[in-house]
């Protein structure tokens, strides 16, 4: 039987927690807002000011381009990524606890790993003198040697190795949950293992695929490296833009700015996913 | 006969994609002179000592390791009495709260990264080494957070029950009876976010990236000038150490339950 808290003791345990989230997380938010409104001072840092031109930026056809290829590689990151993860999900939900466990630590295990050793791994693993066209050369297939990043194929695959594992921890629990009955049923009325698959448990999970298109596709828009180190300038993006504004180009108004409309479209995004969830649980 | 072989083709193509670039990582780090070359020349071990003998990477290694326990302990310290409250009373407007725990995690790692760098430099604490503790103890908050409440409503409430009609009092109750039950729990959300700590870069990066060398952003500032082979074996010791971490919890714990597995058998 859950009480109201009714004691000052009662309320002392939440406290602290309270406090240091409100003082080392919404504080730096407030503070990042703030600036995104300051001047930029060149050769210093910024000013305290109330201006918009950091967000008048956004206007520009640079930033507009930036904006859009971030949007559609995040997009085609989430797309490949839940088409890879959704049978994989499923296939791994029906294999015996101990194979799912093997396979669970294993997907932790890439998922841990840092940007900048996925980057490092895999332009490694498409460089000249150590990559995959070596094997391509020995088997006869390429004439010789070549590198495949950087590119755009290279930053594709480095961010779906990247939220493949991600997108199927999202997956994994309503996949676990499916009521193993319903495939049943399609098998004993006679479907085959595919059809079942494609005619039942999709539909069944249409919601869960689509909120989990919407986190894979924040999750790859926050990918803030793997443009960087396996991609040219040109596929740069946003989370890349912010970074490299703040670091390099000290101009931490701007960049505070871009964070700011970064966490305005997550946000609503993650809302609009939570909404979709919701209506599958109900139902 | 077919659909077990596309079924095969299907697993053994995502373990190939997925364990490609490490393999080859792995190779490179044996090769026995300092180039990037695969298969491997040679094989020596040299780089892996690397690590250990030489003054900047074995910095950057104390540096990792410290930053992870400290960040993990203090992620733990934060979540459990939130989660604890959660559990043990009805007040909505401590979701507010829970929200604020899991918001890191949700939101691109970039914006968290560029509020604490805000944050410190108006705190004029940029730069301390201590900040990047406190960033990465706020920014794991999440994964503790998790795990605690699933372990506390895993929690037999009768047990409580049988406590309180024994005479005990929260505190007591708390000590001899949650304690022990959820402590699987509390370990397994610090190991979580010990191992995502040493990995990650950009907070890390953004608070003390000028000051202090983790292992992430010395490898970062190392690529930036081309190759080292100690980039390679640091890298397979994290795979290592995260293939260690997450093998024990679910060797001693229930990994598909903190992931979010129901078991059929135990709906109702």
């Amino acid at each position: 039987m859950k009480l109201k808290p009714q004691k000052f003791a009662d309320y002392a345990t939440i406290a602290f927690p309270a406090g240091m989230l409100t003082v080392f997380f919404v504080i730096p938010f407030g503070i990042m807002i703030a600036v995104s409104f300051f001047q930029r001072v060149q050769g210093a840092f910024y000013e305290p000011a109330f201006v918009f031109e950091n967000y008048a930026r956004f206007l520009t056809g640079f930033f507009g381009g930036i904006l859009g290829f971030s949007i559609g590689l995040a997009a085609l990151v989430a797309v490949v990524s839940v088409v890879l993860a959704f049978p994989f999900t499923y296939i791994l939900t029906r294999m015996s606890r101990q194979a799912q466990v093997v396979w669970l630590v294993f997907l932790l295990s890439v998922l841990s790993l840092s940007e900048v050793l996925i980057g490092f791994g895999w332009s490694t693993l498409l460089s000249r003198t150590a990559g995959i066209t070596n094997l391509l050369v020995s088997l006869g297939i390429m004439d010789k040697p070549m590198s495949l990043s950087p590119g755009f194929g290279a930053v594709m695959t480095g961010m779906v190795y990247q939220t493949f594992p991600y997108t199927v921890l999202v997956l994994y629990p309503a996949l676990s949950r499916l009521d193993p009955s319903l495939v049943e049923a399609a098998r004993t009325l006679g479907s085959g293992p595919v059809r079942s698959f494609a005619n039942v448990v999709v539909p069944a999970l249409r919601n869960s695929i689509v909120s989990t298109l919407i986190m894979v596709f924040v999750f790859a828009l926050g990918c803030y490296l793997l443009p960087q180190l396996l991609g040219k300038p040109s596929h740069w993006t946003l989370s890349v833009l912010i970074t490299d504004q703040a670091i390099y180009q000290s101009n931490m108004p701007f960049a505070a700015a871009m964070a700011v409309f970064l966490v305005l479209v997550s946000l609503s995004l993650v809302a609009i996913s939570l909404l979709y969830g919701k209506k599958e649980h109900a139902a | 006969m077919i659909n077990k072989f596309v079924l095969r083709l299907f697993l053994g193509s995502l373990v190939l994609f997925l364990s490609a670039p490490l393999v080859v990582v792995a190779g490179v780090s044996f090769n026995e002179k300092k180039s990037l070359s695969f298969p491997p020349q040679g094989f020596s071990l040299d780089w892996y000592a690397q690590i250990f003998t030489d003054d900047g990477w074995r910095q950057a290694l104390f540096n990792s390791v410290g930053v992870a326990i400290g960040a993990s302990c203090l992620s733990v310290i934060v979540a459990f009495p939130l989660a604890w409250f959660l559990w043990r009373f009805h007040a909505p407007w401590a979701r507010i709260v829970q929200v604020l725990g899991l918001a890191p995690f949700i939101l691109p790692p970039v914006i968290t990264a560029l509020g604490f760098l805000s944050f410190w430099t108006t705190a004029g604490a940029y730069g301390q080494p201590w900040t990047v503790v406190i960033s990465h103890g706020i920014f794991f908050v999440t994964l503790p957070l998790v795990t605690l409440t699933l372990g506390f409503d895993a929690v037999d409430d009768s047990l409580v029950e049988a406590a309180a009609t024994m005479g005990a009092d929260d505190k007591t109750i708390l000590r001899t009876v949650i304690l022990p039950l959820i402590l699987p729990y509390i370990i397994s959300g610090m190991a979580f976010a010990f191992v995502l700590s040493l990995n990650e870069y950009i907070v890390a990066y953004m608070a003390v990236g000028f000051t202090v060398e983790t292992l992430p952003i010395k490898i970062f500032n190392s690529l930036r000038y081309g190759y080292t082979p100690t980039m390679a074996s640091v890298t397979v010791l994290f795979v290592a150490v995260a293939v260690i971490v997450f093998g024990l919890i679910a060797r001693f714990g229930d990994l598909p339950r903190l992931l979010g597995a129901w078991r059929h058998d135990e709906d109702g």
